[in-house]
């Protein structure tokens, strides 16, 4: 006899994330936004959010970004209440 | 010991310094320091043959602390320097105003002279601020990228394009 699950909770579900997205300099100009809460149902890597949210504009390597204040790579992957910000080259000093 | 701040009006770096060592808690004017560097970077009116009337000076809130303080720790261990102190600008800044302050102390000058120079590089790649320039005909444009340090010779013959 073959047994079939009992109830579709048995199945692992996809994790849920929220997430705070901050656009910097002239990334925020480009994109007419400053910050979005992005609501992703998959895990997801910090290139994969950008393009999950900027359809219109590919992922590029002149992007650089930043995870809960530090900065982070392109497959840097994405926790649940993580903040990322997007931003160009920066020029302080 | 390291300081920064974050400053959102115009500041005399000299006045700053002096306030910095006349602190008791600062180990800056310690007898046992016989080096201090000191660099200061000034907004200049042309950038890239452009007439700049004004800057603006974006920066990422917590980050921006952050990573100065970062560099600050990591070069103050690398070089055993006794003290860093960092200042920087934010928002609107007018020709002639101070943009960032870096002094450091050390025993000796080696470490006082890298020390500097390195804060100074590793905040100019690293710390996220954003300049927009205001020309004189109004357009506004945002600074692409920095220009490079000198290394080597010719140090200290800085061009006009150069800070």
């Amino acid at each position: 006899m073959i047994e079939s699950p009992s109830s579709p909770t048995q199945y692992a579900k996809p994790q849920s994330m929220t997430l705070q997205v901050y656009y910097f300099a002239s990334l925020r100009e480009l994109l007419g936004k400053s910050e979005e809460k992005a609501d992703i149902s998959d895990a997801a890597t910090t290139a994969e959010l950008w393009c999950h949210l900027n359809p219109d504009h590919g992922w590029s390597s002149s992007i650089l970004c930043a995870v809960n204040h530090t900065y982070a790579t392109a497959d840097h992957a994405l926790c649940d209440g993580d903040e990322i910000a997007f931003f160009p080259t920066v020029t302080g000093g | 010991m390291v300081y920064i701040a974050l400053k959102d009006r115009n500041f005399n770096p000299w006045q700053e310094l002096d306030r910095h060592c006349q602190n008791p808690a600062n180990s800056g004017q310690g007898v046992h320091n016989g080096a201090n560097a000191v660099f200061v970077g000034t907004m200049r009116n042309q950038n890239e043959g452009n007439d700049i009337q004004s800057l603006f000076l974006e920066h990422y809130p917590v980050m921006t602390e952050k990573e100065l303080l970062r560099i600050a720790h990591h070069t103050k261990e690398k070089w055993a320097l006794s003290d860093v102190l960092i200042l920087h600008r934010i928002g609107h800044i007018m020709p002639g105003d101070s943009i960032v302050l870096v002094a450091v102390w050390s025993s000796h000058r080696l470490a006082s002279f890298e020390g500097c120079r390195e804060i100074m590089e590793d905040l100019k790649q690293k710390a996220p601020f954003w300049k927009c320039e205001t020309l004189l005909d109004g357009r506004q444009q945002w600074v692409s990228q920095n220009t490079p340090g000198q290394m080597g010779h010719g140090l200290g013959a800085a061009s006009a394009m150069d800070q």
